[in-house]
């Protein structure tokens, strides 16, 4: 598939309707989605024939990109179950598969090197301060080849330090700087669109030893 | 039976592996529940749904699960063709794949329960989506 026609897939996706400001629920966007994937797979091959679970789903977009581009096996998680229903309606507008689970991704332990990649827009951590690093560090436990991730760039030092130093990352990488494009959603911000720069980073984990269960 | 509706599913051999811990559990048991554990599955309704044969993916995955626990799941589920010794690797042939394919990825929890056998805690399922949130007093 090629990235405009992804892009173009991706942009007819249902978006939040009431996003909600503590989960720092923003769209994705099929821009930075699409590019995203694209990369994932057409630079590294982590995504076709892979198992890829998308955390911090929302309505599905960056797992609905990796089904697109042929993974074998998506599955979508996240902590508000209105989200997860659009996700939902999203996978059967494309005709796509993917599963789906509610919980909160810190407190997430998953049996079995079963997950080959992780992707992901997680919380840049605005709201609730941390949140960036949990799902960072639960990414790199629970992925056996690799995680892709947005993080603001002016965090770049200190997520590439923990990735590094505290989370079991092997190597971690900036691929590429962006500019997300937030458009006005909250009451609370001043200007119209806010566009702030991130970081999109590759990390492999170290490779993990599994005790028979 | 299934409807056409909403297709989104998690095969149980997925989700009978999701654990939930809080965070910092490193030395903490949450209500007795130590890592390890696979869930249960109590199926009110399975869901039977058609997925590409891809061998290769199969074989890879063959040595990444728990086939007493698949075996079980897919019992539960309604299916059970599955041999309940695990099969020698190296005999992997096309009867048996396809047999694994149905059981890993075609049958579909959509209403339900995952039970956590140590704490007896249980996880609904609706709509195909497990909800795996804990409450305030599990954290």
């Amino acid at each position: 598939m090629k990235l405009k026609q992804l892009e173009s897939l991706l942009g007819n996706l249902q978006q939040f309707d009431n996003p909600k400001i503590e989960l720092e629920q923003y769209p994705t966007g099929a821009h930075i989605a699409s590019r995203m994937l694209y990369t994932a797979e057409n630079s590294f091959g982590d995504v076709s024939n892979k198992v890829v679970a998308d955390f911090g789903c929302g309505c599905g977009t960056l797992g609905l990109a990796a089904t697109l581009l042929d993974a074998e096996h998506v599955i979508g998680l996240d902590v508000d179950d209105e989200s997860l229903e659009i996700a939902s309606i999203n996978a059967e507008d494309l005709e796509v598969e993917m599963g789906l689970i509610q919980c909160e991704i810190k407190n997430l332990r998953w049996q079995g090197q079963i997950v080959d990649t992780v992707v992901m827009n997680p919380p840049f951590g605005t709201r609730k301060k941390g949140a960036d690093m949990e799902f960072l560090s639960t990414a790199l436990k629970v992925a056996s080849q690799a995680v892709y991730s947005l993080h603001k760039t002016t965090t770049r030092e200190h997520i590439k330090r923990a990735a590094l130093r505290d989370y079991g990352a092997s190597s971690a990488e900036v691929l590429c700087e962006l500019r997300y494009d937030l458009p006005k959603q909250y009451k609370f911000h001043k200007k119209k669109d806010v566009d702030i720069a991130v970081d999109l980073w590759r990390f492999v984990p170290k490779p993990k030893h599994e005790s028979s269960s | 039976m299934y409807r056409g509706t909403l297709t989104v599913h998690v095969p149980s051999s997925w989700t009978n592996r999701v654990q939930m811990h809080p965070h910092d559990e490193a030395e903490r048991v949450v209500e007795g529940v130590i890592n390890g554990f696979l869930l249960l599955i109590e199926a009110e309704r399975v869901v039977e749904k058609q997925v590409d044969f891809n061998p290769d993916f199969l074989k890879n995955m063959f040595s990444k699960i728990d086939w007493k626990a698949l075996a079980d799941a897919s019992k539960t589920m309604g299916y059970d063709e599955l041999p309940d010794e695990v099969p020698d690797p190296s005999v992997l042939d096309s009867q048996f794949l396809q047999k694994f394919h149905h059981a890993l990825l075609e049958l579909h929890l959509e209403e339900g329960t995952l039970v956590c056998p140590e704490t007896g805690r249980r996880f609904p399922v609706n709509k195909g989506i497990p909800n795996m949130l804990l409450h305030e007093n599990e954290v």
